[in-house]
């Protein structure tokens, strides 16, 4: 018998609030002698690690769900949680199944975390990808097909496989699709909002990252369907962009009491899994550069990735716009630098465009929301109040 | 009574000072060079110590203004919380680098300074040693509509990376490719072309800076040690920066050099009583900035080394050899491999830590974390771990900020510190029986 949506959304939930990741230990099982990849937010080329038929593991942060005992040891007071509930998670063995450890040049936390991790674990190969800071520049193409490349030769010699380019056209494929019908379930929320929540669409989307992405497929195909044919009505709720969620994501909690009083039509959560906006060439003669000119060309934004040809006041109107939202929720993550920096710069556009905001910060660990809850019912109702 | 009142009674000798006093000079012209351009408009660019691409700048004749000393300056003469609150009642968050909001502070106030007034950016050069110095240019981009150009210097890639090589010339040719479109900025600001010999003048001059300042660092290997690398060792890096690539610049460590060898000769050490020789890691605390030396100075504690002037050196520190025949790729090359070796190198810095305890016979080190850095400071407890677990190098690890004095607290700092030189000494005398 096939299963609900329901049933499909609360598998997802439990992997995302399973701090085992049982079904990258399932995959092994089935898997013998395979390598597992982890690669820490925002956005990796999962492609190529897929196509050296390794599993690409996406680390976001362990939540609530770990506390933090090693890991205070080895990261100074005031680096943001996910840094080191990430690292906790590999001390206390929760990652023992990574060949592989990449984390990106996306903050300074994030880039000393390669050499917390490098010195913690010798046996692991710990990587930073570097990718390019000077998207605008005309050499950035051809930087990040060689570094693409450099990770290949990485990934290679932990796995002894070669990543050929027909075994990347077709990991490209799978991928494809996948941000296909990430891109479609995007589209419902922002159609109706009222037929999947803010929380069902978040760990539909995390689930990407924590199972065989064609499993996700499977489950993708079979959901959006499903929530499509809900019986559900539009309520008469604000409908809000929630910015902020690009690397430590607010607890489950926090944005189900968001979505308790407002329709969250849009997001940045998880975006790494989102992060190409568009198709890659699926039979390209270099499908490393492909991927290279879709992450430089075709790509969503956060605020450590500088484009300048895009700028991320602009993106994020657009969203707003293009989701048809009457308001945002400007968040970011307590000890985040860059989120912390880019909530003045996003408050002053939304301002400049008079676009109700509001501002606010979390922490991937946090249990109690009743401030949350205010603050957003406050919002929400003075704005209602405008609107009538 | 400060560290520098307590030295001890020099010999007579027209060295000993001449550092200092060239310092003082050379800091009070360029502030003279900023509020000038600031007065008439001249070209000027922000750009910041990690990578200040200072050699094409100065080519240009553009002067350079380096926002993260002009806000340790602020902290230094007591009044960084006036413009670090200014900018917190903008908007700016209390969990983001001090060093920004004193700028942004400044920028709000007129761009009026203790020590003169800084000029309004005609563009930044911004690498990404720093990623604060992305989101940092970002707002002068905002506020000003300059051009931002993003050097980005793919640095240190993790487990088994060899500086110079797994992938270096394709590194190499985006670095390329980026000074000469940074280049291209340059000649649309100041309407000139490029001068190719003003560019490997500049070049020659940091070799030669690079040189000297290996021979000052080398210096200190000398008991007791000439000068104390967090106190001394900030001004020659201060000078190196803002001089990098000018003749004033060479002189200036030339000098350095000749006063450390008299000091050397003269047995002149920058403690009088040097008890225990000291690595720091980390970045100082500016607003406590002669207290905190002297925490240590009362144990007979003295920096002989520090992380410090590596990376915020410029990465001048592991040797900088231009090759003037074939100027771009050569600047291209080295200024990868200073970051690679230098400035990101601090993220996987263990086994330097190592080399140079031996090398300067060191006692411990020093991790001083400061909220403001985050670059620098947050895998300092594991670094702090990694030496106790493994090499026996005694270490303390505090912290507080660059230039926000709530973060500051004496207590807890000398406590810190008290018991860590207790330790030393006991396990000084453990050793000696």
């Amino acid at each position: 018998m096939p299963m609900s949506a329901e049933d499909l959304i609360e598998e997802c939930r439990e992997l995302v609030e399973d701090p085992e990741f049982s079904a990258v230990r399932d995959w092994l099982d089935h898997h013998p002698g395979a390598k597992v990849l982890g690669h820490f937010q925002v956005y990796f080329p999962e492609e190529i690690a897929h196509a050296a038929g390794m599993l690409p593991v996406k680390l976001a942060g362990a939540g609530s769900a770990l506390q933090i005992r090693q890991a205070d040891a080895r990261i100074a007071a005031f680096v943001c949680s996910i840094v080191r509930s990430a690292l906790e998670a590999a001390l206390s063995g929760h990652l023992d199944f990574l060949s592989v450890f990449v984390t990106h040049p996306i903050c300074d936390a994030a880039r000393h975390a390669c050499g917390v991790w490098a010195r913690n674990f010798p046996e692991l190969s710990a990587q930073i990808l570097y990718l390019p800071q000077n998207a605008g520049s005309s050499h950035a193409l051809d930087y990040l097909r060689a570094e693409y490349a450099r990770v290949a030769r990485v990934i290679e010699q932990a796995t002894g496989a070669q990543v050929t380019d027909e075994a990347l056209r077709a990991s490209i494929a799978v991928f494809n699709e996948n941000r296909r019908l990430l891109r479609e379930l995007y589209a419902l929320k922002r159609e109706a909002p009222w037929l999947v929540s803010a929380v069902e669409a978040y760990v539909l989307t995390r689930a990407a990252g924590l199972m065989p992405r064609e499993r996700h497929n499977e489950l993708l195909r079979a959901v959006i369907p499903a929530l499509r044919a809900r019986d559900a009505r539009p309520q008469d709720k604000l409908r809000v962009v929630f910015e902020g969620g690009f690397c430590e994501q607010p607890p489950l909690d926090m944005l189900a009491v968001i979505q308790e009083i407002c329709y969250v039509v849009d997001d940045d959560l998880m975006i790494g899994l989102r992060w190409l906006t568009d198709d890659v060439p699926q039979d390209g003669e270099d499908p490393l550069r492909d991927l290279a000119r879709a992450y430089l060309q075709t790509s969503s934004h956060s605020p450590v990735q500088r484009d300048p040809r895009r700028p991320k006041e602009e993106r994020l109107l657009a969203r707003i716009r293009d989701a048809n939202a009457e308001a945002a929720i400007v968040a970011a993550a307590k000890m985040c630098e860059p989120g912390l920096e880019e909530q003045v710069a996003y408050g002053q556009a939304l301002d400049d465009a008079g676009i109700p905001h509001l501002v606010m910060e979390f922490e991937e660990k946090t249990r109690v929301f009743e401030q949350t809850r205010m603050e957003v019912e406050t919002f929400a109702e003075s704005l209602l109040l405008d609107l009538v | 009574m400060t560290v520098e009142e307590k030295q001890p009674p020099a010999p007579r000798s027209e060295l000993i000072g001449a550092t200092r006093r060239e310092s003082r000079r050379l800091m009070e012209g360029w502030w003279q060079r900023l509020s000038d351009a600031a007065a008439d408009g001249r070209p000027a660019a922000n750009v910041f110590v990690m990578g200040s691409a200072a050699e094409i700048l100065h080519a240009f004749d553009i002067v350079t203004c380096f926002p993260e000393i002009t806000a340790l300056q602020t902290a230094i003469r007591g009044s960084s919380m006036d413009y670090l609150l200014a900018a917190e009642d903008h908007g700016y968050s209390p969990d983001i680098c001090g060093y920004v909001k004193v700028d942004v502070g400044l920028h709000l106030k007129e761009r009026r300074h203790p020590m003169g007034t800084l000029p309004k950016p005609s563009m930044v050069v911004a690498t990404n040693m720093c990623n604060t110095y992305v989101k940092w240019a970002e707002i002068w981009e905002r506020r000003y509509r300059c051009p931002v150009v993003v050097l980005d210097l793919p640095g240190w890639r993790g487990s088994g990376f060899e500086a110079g090589r797994d992938g270096f010339e394709a590194d190499r040719r985006y670095v390329e490719g980026q000074l000469r479109e940074l280049i291209g900025v340059c000649e649309t600001i100041t309407g000139r072309r490029l001068d190719i010999d003003r560019l490997r003048e500049s070049m020659l001059a940091v070799n030669r800076l690079s040189e000297l300042y290996r021979d000052v660092l080398a210096e200190n290997r000398h008991r007791p040690a000439p000068f104390n690398a967090m106190l001394d060792g900030v001004n020659y890096m201060g000078i190196a920066n803002i001089h990098r690539g000018t003749e004033e610049g060479v002189r200036f460590m030339q000098v350095a050099l000749d006063e450390l060898r008299e000091r050397v000769a003269l047995g002149i050490g920058a403690l009088a009583d040097e008890r225990f020789r000291l690595l720091f890691v980390g970045t100082t605390c500016y607003t406590h900035f002669v207290r905190f030396l002297e925490l240590f100075k009362e144990w007979g504690g003295v920096f002989v080394l520090s992380e410090y002037m590596t990376f915020a050196g410029g990465g001048i520190d592991k040797g900088i050899f231009y090759d003037t025949d074939r100027p771009l790729e050569s600047l291209a090359e080295q200024l990868l491999l200073s970051s690679q070796r230098s400035m990101s190198g601090v993220f996987y810095s263990q086994d330097w830590h190592d080399q140079v305890v031996r090398d300067y016979q060191l006692d411990g080190i020093c991790f001083h974390g400061v909220k403001s850095c985050r670059t620098i400071s947050t895998g300092l407890p594991d670094l702090r771990e990694w030496h106790m677990r493994r090499g026996d190098i005694p270490g303390l690890f505090v912290q507080s900020d660059l230039v926000d004095t709530r973060l500051w607290s004496e207590a807890q700092m000398k406590n810190r510190v008290d018991a860590f030189f207790e330790a030393l000494q006991s396990r000084r005398l453990m050793r000696e029986r």
